[in-house]
């Protein structure tokens, strides 16, 4: 047989073992009886030492033509045995992703807080700060120094909560209002002042559109030259921006507050479309807050001279400007913590 | 307070319509409430002539009618007995509403047969209470609009009455605002001159000067009473109240027409004068309601020589009051101070028209004008002669003269009013002007409210109306320094969202509580318990929100809720001062939730419960390394699965852990509730480090990562091993993990096996072997000294 017979055969051979192998294992066994230390075609180069340089210079390279003509045959083989493998783990690995996902625990916050966020933006635009002040309050603060007459009808124990007399007799109160909050800063901090103080409110109350808890918003502005002008274009924009409409009718009548002289309450336009409030336009008023220059007997209560001094105070149900805005019907369900009314009523962190 | 527009034009001469009436009323600040005006009503409804009429083939008791209509012959069905061929009938179409009933018609098949409209009753119309029958009307062509046959329709108008117009509780009042707004002109008030056939006959004496300075008195005697005059019965009608007769008419009709309460006593049944005095201990009267009432001597009472009659200002007894046989009356127009009558009538619960208008103030002045208006009435009606008035005591007529700078409403309110204005309105309204640089304003005395300029400014604005406010924008505030937002705030924000980021919803709770709930978390002091709690469930400040968070969770699990995830921040109360109210974060875990394919969620236990907390400590900037883990057992929590975070031994910031089964049950809460409560205030600020960040030193070098494994008794607090091994080597040391915690085979009694993996991070060079057996022999050092073991 001539060596080009002979490789030939080889080379049929060993290609014939190289595409029958399965798996990576095989060809390597293949590799190893081919092109290891005692494969046949190492063994067939050994051979080339024993030749004459005639006969090598034709055997060399063809034998070592074959060796990397098998060499390349492996290394194909191997990429298609990978492959392969890889298709068949893959396969092996599929899913049905269909199936649902873990449930995510999303928290929402309650429309208070969001309505509470809103308003301490929209003024603290306008330059207003936030202030607070404790629920239990005391006479003077809830009442006396907002120039409440002593047989005043809300010092009535059917109007406020009251805590039992301290040694002196007075009786400590849930506060009915936000305002005390305007006395306390009154008499902490020096004019200019433009404050907002929201917080929980207490009344002896309890029907459908009552709670004997509430929200309120107080805002005050002290200063020299502040007027009722201020106090409307004020509000005005807060409403406007509020309820996000850029066409706003109102209408400030006259009331009465004892803490406010002269006093108003705030109407705005609005028409129902269904069941849905819109406020802005429309041919009937909305009452929305009570508001007013502060009464001077309140600014000497807190030590500011009510020739020298003057300024606005308002006040707004924060519950109500809620169920507004947002359309929730009943007040009660605010406060009964029931996980159903939260999570459709209530709001994501990234929205607050 | 209501009144009718006939009523009001008594005294103001207006051609204004109704619209512009109510309109102005609400500018000057009258609050309108109600309008009803039955003319509107009765728009649709015109005269219908009964043609012919059928028993209904199905029911006895109606009757198919052809009625003559303005839309021709029309087929009513009616139920009515007195629906009858040939009487003149209210015909409402298809279509009206009729306010009765509170129905809008439409066509409609009554057993069968076709009806087309409706036959009204006077009451179906509001104009009457008769519902017997269907209304027969006179002789008047079909198609007249009904309110043309019933005669002129006088609309009703009620009204909020603020406590600082006392004046308004009469329509005078009302009709000089709207004069003053430039409505109409006020008619002058004639007080008729009432001829003194004698001399004031009973003794009539205040022994109260405070409580009754005043006592006006006059006698009319050999009347005759009856009922009053139609027009007077109308009025009283058309405003809800029942005509009794001429003599309590009269009272009525002064009461709301000139805010001035009267009584009359009938003199045959008197023993003697008439005192006003304090009441006495023991004493009592039968009111004019039927009722007996007890007095006291903080009560003003009217008396004879031996019998209380009634209290003063508020209600009259049954003893001296007045019926038809009533021939001689004494007139009683008195002054009675405002807070004596607000306190006996809230003490014995009693309310009258006279109370309302003595509480909030009547116009002393008014006493003789009264009687004078209320003699003429009676004389006219019920015949009789007249006394001479007698005044025990002095009314307390104040002459008030508040000193005005005109230019106090433009400084106030930013209107410029013109000075000749201002005098207009005020005059209008009843004060006196003396103008100069600064006014001399002299407040009637009928209005007790007007103290001072801002007063006098705001009686300027209100007619002058708001709807002139310019709108001003308020000016940037110059270079007042800002305050920052409270720390309080930012932190109440920040644990909301740390909250709302482990899943859990937002409540809002009551901040009072029941008594027995409170209790299972802390003894509140008396200080704090409401005297008037709406009911006996919200009767104390909570110490904290975790009982109402309960309840909460107690309702949302018997609807059905599988899991219960709530949280609140608001307000824990100790005691009644400032200070004695926290601001807390507390939250609740309850139930293992929906169930997941890829594996079931655990019941809440007391770690979910900690991490929340730790959670909303991270979010408030709570020095996390330096807290310290407490376990003392707390009311309501588990005693033995529950824990605080303490900053130092005393300052705890939050406490955490599973609810006392027995708690649990009391709010049918089965299986394990995680809860925590983190103190937001207790939290010491933060040092202002500025809005600049440390420099990031990244090492460059690997981290080595050592697991050990100690035994450590069972008893030990796992976090003391973990921070001795953090100290075993500050420098090299960067993180300590516990990461498995065994008790079981191979680990003797009393002793749990705690996996620790230590994060070594090398600064300069890379560790060589003999670094990391020098630093793990400080750690099995530090771990020793606390009691635990190399396992082997």
């Amino acid at each position: 047989m001539t060596l080009e017979a002979d490789i030939a055969s080889l080379e049929e051979e060993l290609n014939a073992k190289i595409a029958a192998a399965e798996d990576e294992r095989t060809l390597e066994d293949v590799r190893v009886s081919a092109l290891g230390k005692k494969g046949v075609v190492s063994e067939k180069m050994k051979t080339l030492g024993k030749m004459s340089p005639e006969e090598r210079q034709v055997a060399g390279p063809a034998l070592n033509g074959l060796k990397a003509r098998i060499a390349d045959a492996i290394g194909a083989r191997k990429v298609v045995l990978e492959e392969a493998a890889l298709a068949e783990k893959l396969e092996a690995e599929r899913v049905d992703v269909s199936l649902p996902v873990a449930p995510q625990q999303v928290g929402k916050l309650h429309p208070i807080t969001k309505v509470f966020a809103e308003v301490a933006e929209i003024f603290a635009a306008m330059g207003f700060e936030v202030r607070e002040g404790p629920d239990i309050e005391d006479d003077f603060h809830n009442f006396t120094a907002l120039n409440f007459p002593p047989e005043h009808p809300a010092r009535e124990m059917h109007d406020t909560f009251f805590f039992p007399p301290k040694e002196g007799g007075e009786k400590m109160v849930l506060r009915t209002h936000t305002s005390p909050v305007q006395v306390r800063t009154m008499m902490e901090e020096k004019p200019p002042i433009r404050v907002i103080a929201p917080g929980r409110t207490f009344r002896c109350d309890s029907d459908q559109t009552h709670t004997p808890m509430f929200h309120q918003v107080e805002g005050l502005v002290i200063d020299k030259e502040t007027h009722m002008g201020h106090l409307k274009g004020t509000l005005e924009a807060f409403c406007r921006e509020f309820f996000d409409v850029k066409q706003l009718k109102t209408r400030f009548r006259p009331h009465f507050f004892p803490f406010t002289e002269p006093s108003a309450e705030m109407d705005v336009g609005y028409e129902r479309d269904g069941a849905v409030v819109k406020i802005g336009q429309g041919e009937d008023w909305m009452e929305i807050l009570g508001c007013g220059m502060v009464h001077p007997n309140v600014l000497k209560a807190c030590g500011l001279d009510p020739d020298e001094y003057q300024g606005f105070a308002f006040g707004m149900g924060v519950d109500r400007l809620a169920m507004l805005k947002y359309g929730i019907p009943d007040l009660r369900p605010f406060f009964s913590g029931d996980q159903r009314w939260i999570e459709h009523y209530g709001f994501q962190p990234h929205e607050v | 307070m209501k009144f009718t527009l006939s009523w009001l034009k008594d005294h103001l001469d207006t051609d204004a319509s109704l619209d512009q009436i109510i309109e102005t009323m609400v500018k000057v600040g009258l609050e309108v409430e109600e309008v009803i005006d039955p003319s509107e009503a009765l728009a649709p409804v015109t005269v219908g002539y009964v043609k012919h009429a059928e028993p209904h083939p199905d029911a006895d008791r109606l009757r198919v009618c052809k009625v003559d209509t303005k839309d021709g012959e029309m087929q009513i069905v009616c139920g009515a007995p007195n629906a009858r061929e040939g009487i003149r009938v209210a015909y409402a179409p298809v279509g009206a509403y009729i306010p009765g009933i509170d129905v809008t018609l439409s066509k409609a098949k009554i057993r069968g047969v076709e009806s087309f409209g409706m036959m009204c009753s006077s009451r179906e119309l509001e104009l009457g209470d008769d519902h017997d029958g269907i209304m027969e009307l006179p002789e008047a062509e079909v198609g007249t609009p009904l309110a043309d046959v019933v005669g002129p329709l006088d609309p009703v108008i009620d009204f909020e009455v603020t406590p600082n117009r006392p004046d308004t509780n009469g329509v005078r009042a009302i009709a000089r605002d709207l004069a003053a707004e430039g409505l109409g002109t006020l008619k002058p008030l004639e007080v008729p001159e009432v001829e003194a056939s004698f001399d004031q006959p009973v003794t009539v004496i205040t022994e109260a000067p405070d409580a009754c300075p005043a006592f006006g008195a006059l006698t009319i005697r050999g009347l005759k009473n009856g009922p009053s005059p139609e027009w007077l019965q109308q009025r009283l009608k058309a405003i809800g109240l029942r005509p009794i007769n001429m003599l309590v008419d009269v009272t009525n009709f002064l009461s709301y027409d000139a805010a001035r309460p009267l009584h009359v006593y009938d003199i045959k049944k008197l023993n003697g004068g008439v005192h006003a005095r304090m009441g006495k201990v023991g004493e009592s009267f039968e009111a004019l309601n039927d009722k007996e009432y007890a007095v006291d001597e903080t009560m003003c009472v009217i008396a004879d020589d031996e019998n209380v009659l009634g209290l003063g200002g508020i209600m009259g007894g049954t003893s001296s009051g007045c019926d038809e046989t009533t021939t001689d009356v004494l007139i009683e127009s008195a002054y009675f101070d405002p807070l004596t009558i607000a306190k006996t009538g809230r003490k014995l619960s009693l309310t009258s028209d006279a109370r309302y208008r003595f509480e909030r103030g009547i116009d002393p002045a008014s006493i003789e004008d009264g009687l004078k208006r209320a003699a003429a009435m009676i004389l006219e009606t019920c015949g009789g002669e007249a006394s001479s008035i007698t005044i025990a005591g002095t009314p307390p007529v104040e002459e008030k003269t508040v000193s005005y700078p005109p230019a106090e409403v433009t400084r106030l309110t930013g209107m410029d009013v013109p000075e000749s204005r201002q005098e207009e309105i005020l005059s209008a309204l009843g004060f006196e002007v003396s103008r100069g640089g600064t006014w001399d304003v002299k407040v009637p005395t009928w209005r007790p409210d007007v103290e001072g300029k801002a007063d006098i400014a705001e009686e300027v604005a209100r007619v002058h109306g708001l709807d002139n406010l310019p709108t001003d924008v308020l000016p940037r505030l110059g270079d007042a320094p800002r305050r920052q937002p409270a720390l309080s705030e930012i932190r109440a924000d920040a644990a909301r969202r740390a909250c709302a980021g482990i899943g859990l919803m937002e409540a809002v709770t009551w901040a009072f509580t029941d008594e027995e709930g409170a209790a299972r978390f802390a003894e509140q002091p008396k200080e704090i318990h409401l005297l008037n709690p709406i009911s006996s469930d919200l009767s104390v400040m909570r110490p904290t929100p975790l009982p109402n968070l309960l309840l909460a969770a107690s309702r949302n699990a018997a609807r059905g809720a599988e899991s219960v995830r709530l949280f609140e921040v608001g307000g824990a109360y100790t005691d009644n001062t400032p200070k004695g109210q926290r601001t807390v974060a507390t939250g609740l875990l309850w139930g293992a939730g929906v169930r997941d394919w890829q594996g079931s969620t655990d019941e809440p236990s007391v770690f979910d419960a900690k991490a929340a907390a730790l959670s909303v400590l991270e979010a408030i900037g709570a020095p996390a390394s330096r807290l310290m883990v407490f376990s003392d057992p707390l009311p309501g929590y588990h005693p033995t699965r529950s824990g605080q975070l303490r900053l130092g031994p005393k300052n705890t910031l939050a406490r955490f852990g599973e609810l006392h089964p027995s708690v649990a049950k009391a709010y049918d809460l089965p299986g394990r509730t995680a809860i925590f409560e983190v103190e937001l205030d207790a939290v010491p600020p933060a040092k202002n480090k500025g809005a600049t960040k440390p420099a990031l030193g990244l090492p460059e070098l690997m981290p080595v990562r050592r697991d050990f494994a100690f035994l450590y008794p069972a008893e030990k607090p796992a976090s003391d091993l973990v921070k001795a091994i953090q100290g075993a080597d500050k420098a090299l040391i960067d993180d300590v993990r516990l990461f498995d915690v065994y008790v079981g085979k191979g680990v003797p009694e009393g002793q749990r096996s705690l996996a620790i993996e230590v994060v070594l991070q090398p600064n300069k060079e890379t560790l060589t072997d003999k670094d990391i057996e020098a630093v793990s022999a400080r750690i099995v050092a530090a771990a020793e000294k606390q009691g635990g073991s190399l396992r082997g």
